[in-house]
């Protein structure tokens, strides 16, 4: 690791200053994520602007039923705060699906946001990756990619995101809201991560000097789960998840939100599958002709086809409880 | 006696290799550990897990993996478990450190262990022993998690979880154990949890920051 300068920031407006009067800065929250990368020699700063202890550690209710959760507020907390148990539970469950005990209280809403895909090539700098090192070239295509992307990827990079949190998070329609340079904006969190296409070093539409204040969640639209399939029982990245929001009224899928974890450079929000499903009868059926709509755009790898199928059991059978669940509510 | 002098010597050479860090590069940082405040001007790159073995001399928190994957390094940090190979010293400074050298109680007649490690004992939980200190505090820091009724991924929508070996083994799993004690383990995690004066709540005691869905 490369010496580096630290310095703490009081306000994230003293943060975004700092950033920009410092080349080669990286803001620092919890660490669990950047520092690994920078002990690999994957990342590397000139200045550490320690972020962690800005005032954005509350989960706060806003107007009309909607949550704001600060940039700051560590992952354990997050999955346990009463209202998002209660009303957003997709998002508790995706929370505590990732890492383990130890890395979630020290993991931050932000910095989950941001951690970088655990592709065995990125993480190896005696590896080409387009990622790491633009036009190196990328050897998980030919090589070791059973946990890589089937939709979405490039000739360039097959990478996954590995978000848990994310993949609840566009489900749910959440806005990343940000501070930069230029002042305030929001994103869609579904469109905060992006493809890689010929710039697969780019993981976010983040700015140069912009930094992640908050995640918003508008009111929970209906009930939700996550479910996630993996090598291990627990402490394992996804090979593929789901995360469902659904509005079932008289039988007939009202509102849906559906989001597919570990099959692209980003959390998939299934826009193709929701179009097939508003207005369609909340059944097996309906819920794999769905599935299908949106997994016929899929480009497994040589090794990595069996995602397809896995993702598509995972939806209908998260889509189905929902159902089921919303069934028994109205008998 | 050749060969251990020649031993102990390159470990001390391997303690300070590099030269002095320049001036931005370094800082005074102050832990509270085991509940001794300790002042040191560390390298910024200096993790907690080198602190206390390299600086601090305590060689109870153990590194495995250094990459957070493993749980051995794992420590409680203003009584939260986090891995300690991850954290930037300067970053905690102001915390309060507690590690496996810090759970036993001192008393008259000598120290007391605390509950979780003399369920260990008891229960024969561990084998080569190195992934040991990492077990105890990680299910220090858990049996305190699970009191203030935080949930698991195996915890049933809308209940309070219960002390159960399917929601330990969820709870343990950033913790390795290559000896594969896995199953003693959690049964001394059990009956730790069981042990009456709140085994999770001692001696680091300040489950404040842990009540039910509080933010930080």
């Amino acid at each position: 690791m490369k010496p580096f300068a630290y310095v703490r920031a009081h306000s994230p407006a003293e943060a975004v200053q700092e950033y920009a009067a410092r080349p080669g800065a990286r803001f620092l929250a919890g660490g669990t994520n950047l520092i690994d990368l920078m002990k690999l020699g994957v990342e590397s700063a000139q200045t550490l602007i320690d972020v962690s202890r800005l005032p954005l550690d509350r989960v706060e209710s806003g107007p009309g039923g909607a949550l704001r959760i600060g940039a700051a507020v560590r992952n354990s907390d997050l999955a346990a705060h009463p209202a998002v148990r209660e009303r957003y539970p997709v998002l508790s469950q995706a929370l505590l699906a990732g890492a383990s005990g130890q890395l979630r209280n020290v993991a931050t809403t932000a910095g989950n946001l941001m951690q970088r895909t655990r592709c065995l090539y990125f993480q190896d700098p005696g590896k080409p990756c387009n990622k790491r090192l633009p036009g190196s070239g990328c050897p998980a295509i030919e090589g070791v990619h059973r946990d890589l992307a089937v939709l979405g990827h490039s000739e360039a990079c097959v990478a996954t995101h590995p978000s848990d949190m994310a993949v609840a998070l566009a489900a749910l329609g959440a806005t990343v809201h940000l501070l930069g340079p230029d002042g305030e904006r929001a994103l869609p969190v579904a469109d905060f991560h992006r493809l890689p296409g010929e710039r697969p070093e780019r993981d976010t539409e983040l700015r140069p000097g912009e930094l992640i204040t908050a995640v918003e969640l508008p009111p929970p639209m209906g009930p939700s789960l996550y479910r996630k399939a993996r090598d291990r029982a627990s402490y394992a990245f996804a090979l593929a998840s789901v995360a469902a929001v659904l509005d079932v009224r008289d039988g007939v899928v009202h509102d849906v939100g559906l989001a597919f974890g570990g099959l692209a450079h980003r959390p998939w929000r299934a826009g193709a599958a929701e179009t097939v499903l508003l207005g369609a009868p909340a059944t097996p059926a309906a819920f794999a002709q769905a599935a299908d709509a949106e997994l016929v755009h899929a480009r497994p790898l040589r090794d990595n086809a069996f995602k397809v199928q896995l993702a598509r059991n995972l939806a209908v059978d998260v889509l189905s409880a929902l159902a089921a669940r919303a069934a028994g509510a109205a008998a | 006696m050749a060969g251990k002098g020649a031993r102990a010597g390159s470990t001390r050479q391997r303690a300070h290799p590099e030269a002095p860090p320049r001036a931005e590069h370094r800082s005074a940082v102050t832990l509270r550990v085991n509940g001794e405040e300790r002042t040191l001007t560390l390298d910024h790159r200096t993790t907690v897990l080198d602190t206390l073995r390299e600086h601090l001399g305590l060689f109870g928190t153990k590194k495995g993996c250094d990459h957070g994957q493993c749980g051995s390094c794992t420590v409680l940090i203003d009584g939260r478990r986090a891995n300690s190979c991850l954290l930037l010293a300067v970053a905690q400074d102001g915390a309060r450190i507690t590690t496996v050298e810090g759970l036993a109680a001192p008393g008259p007649g000598g120290e007391t262990l605390h509950p979780v490690q003399q369920a260990f004992l008891d229960h024969d939980a561990l084998q080569c022993g190195y992934c040991t200190p990492g077990q105890i505090c990680s299910a220090v820091g858990m049996l305190g998690e699970l009191a203030a009724g935080h949930p698991s991924l195996v915890t049933a929508p809308g209940s309070r979880p219960g002390l159960t070996a399917e929601e330990i083994r969820e709870r343990m799993s950033g913790n390795l154990c290559r000896c594969g004690a896995y199953a003693h383990i959690v049964a001394a995690v059990q009956d730790a949890g069981r042990a009456p004066g709140d085994a999770a709540g001692r001696p680091d005691g300040d489950p404040r920051h842990l009540q039910d869905g509080a933010t930080p």
